[in-house]
């Protein structure tokens, strides 16, 4: 009893193709077969040119980011079970198209770069001063925001970065927001540059789409409101200490 | 990147969203469905009683916060919605939208300050 | 040579009637335009009341017609709306705490929902008192 679910892609072959064109699958189908096992099976039995994207299976490399029926997925995270009219697969939303299912992220990593995802601090802790010691409370304020394995879904999933690639976007400005809220950084003016600019939290208007598809449970959304609070702070402090 | 003067209009907004929230649904309900089909009897929402309220001044605080908060909230959503649209207006545009909810405020405070005095 | 040949899909227009939570999104952002007639409304029924008994009744007199019915009926869901999904949005903007643990949304969620039948039932109160 081999039942097959029909699989459609995208396909994009940049070399023959001036635009995508939409090819389709049968695959059999296993109640435990992922998404990305189904695009393993095709390459390896049906079609060897299907591009795509994957490492490590277990939705933590965060490569495998797709589109399934228009909604940003993990192709790993992705079960066929729960697709059994069939899926329309498409390259993520967003990004430009390097060769079907693959995109072009570089956009991506310049945001995450230039946020400073990294502790700043001009006056190190010495060795003799011993560990970093954290409260449950300061901890807290930036944990799930350091969760992100940069999928790159939740900016297939925002409209804003859609319109306006300029948009620093939800995963890096959640990003930004963890190292703010991190009680070791000393960085925080200098990324409240990012946050108070039309290309920072205000290029946000809260749709919430952007956690809504976290594979991760990360809130981008809810990190993006707390820069908006801490830019008012910021804007009201500036108008006392004009020149700065 | 350019500080944004946006934390002004965002302010006004979440201020605006709050009251639209939760004092105009009751307030749609009373003035636009209880009152107009006769299940609150006409003599509750008489001249005489809706003028001696908004000549209090905690009754003209609650009309000028019912009728102009919420429109911040509507012409900063409006603005923000035609950029959804594919239309990136400009600052007269913006000028234009925000210029509304000021109008609709200064013209609210007038009227009502007209009736306090 | 590279053969490099990026494709960029386009948004169009109708971008938001693909996806349910962004169409959610756009009716959101849609209560927009009928609480904003509706502070007109009010707005102008503050202006015939400053004008007298006789300007003031025309104006209630006015919102029974069904067309004015119809717009209240529709800016009131409508405005509902804006009011659940703006009390599922509010926490995540509030960052408040009670010693070492965060204030649960939940607990903001209720409070705001309380607050709304508070005011719902003064303003009647008011109203009918």
């Amino acid at each position: 009893m081999t039942d097959s679910i029909k699989i459609d892609i995208l396909r994009y072959r940049p070399e023959s193709d001036n635009e995508p064109v939409w090819q389709s699958y049968d695959v059999p189908f296993t109640n435990e077969m992922s998404l990305l096992e189904a695009l393993a099976y095709i390459k390896d039995e049906l079609d060897p040119t299907l591009s795509y994207r994957w490492s490590c299976r277990m939705a933590i490399c965060g490569s495998c980011g797709m589109m399934v029926n228009g909604v940003p997925k993990l192709g790993c995270k992705t079960f066929l079970r729960d697709y059994k009219n069939g899926m329309k697969v498409e390259a993520l939303a967003n990004f430009p198209i390097e060769r079907d299912l693959v995109v072009d992220m570089s956009d991506f990593i310049e945001k995450l770069e230039a946020i400073k995802p990294y502790i700043i601090n001009d006056n190190p802790r010495a060795l003799e001063d011993g560990c970093h010691t954290q409260s449950p409370k300061q901890m807290a304020q930036y944990k799930q925001f350091s969760m992100c394995i940069n999928c790159g879904l939740c900016y297939a999933a925002c409209p804003q970065y859609g319109l306006d690639k300029s948009f620093t976007g939800p995963a890096a400005l959640a990003l930004l927001h963890r190292y703010n809220q991190d009680s070791r950084d000393a960085g925080k003016a200098e990324r409240m540059k990012i946050v108070n600019a039309e290309e920072g939290a205000w290029g946000c208007t809260f749709v919430g789409y952007c956690s809504k598809v976290c594979p991760k449970d990360v809130d981008p959304a809810a990190a993006i409101q707390l820069g908006k609070v801490d830019s008012a702070k910021d804007y009201v402090i500036a108008m006392f200490k004009p020149g700065e | 990147m350019k500080r944004s003067n946006e934390p002004v209009f965002w302010g006004m907004f979440g201020a605006g969203g709050m009251v639209a929230a939760l004092f105009t649904p009751i307030a749609i309900l009373i003035t636009g469905l209880l009152v107009p089909m006769g299940i609150i009897p006409g003599e509750q929402f008489s001249y005489e009683r809706l003028l001696a309220f908004s000549q209090h001044w905690l009754g003209a605080a609650v009309i000028w916060i019912v009728i102009s908060l919420p429109l911040w909230l509507c012409m900063h959503r409006l603005y923000h919605t035609l950029h959804d649209f594919g239309i990136h207006a400009g600052n007269l545009v913006k000028a234009l939208f925000y210029g509304v909810a000021f109008a609709g405020s200064i013209a609210c405070a007038t009227l009502l300050l007209l009736g306090l005095v | 040579m590279s053969k490099r040949k990026p494709y960029e899909r386009k948004m169009g227009a109708t971008w938001w009637l693909k996806n349910t939570f962004h169409t959610k999104y756009i009716i959101r952002e849609g209560s927009s335009l009928v609480i904003a007639i509706y502070s007109f409304v009010l707005l102008f029924g503050l202006f015939r009341l400053s004008q007298g008994a006789e300007a003031f009744n025309g104006w209630v007199e006015a919102m029974s017609q069904p067309g004015w019915i119809v717009f209240h009926l529709l800016s009131l869901a409508w405005t509902l709306y804006h009011s659940i999904t703006w009390f599922s949005l509010a926490p995540k903007a509030a960052n408040i705490w009670l010693g070492q643990k965060r204030v649960p949304d939940s607990w903001i969620v209720s409070g705001m929902y309380g607050a709304l039948a508070v005011i719902s039932l003064a303003g009647l109160i008011l109203v009918l008192i």
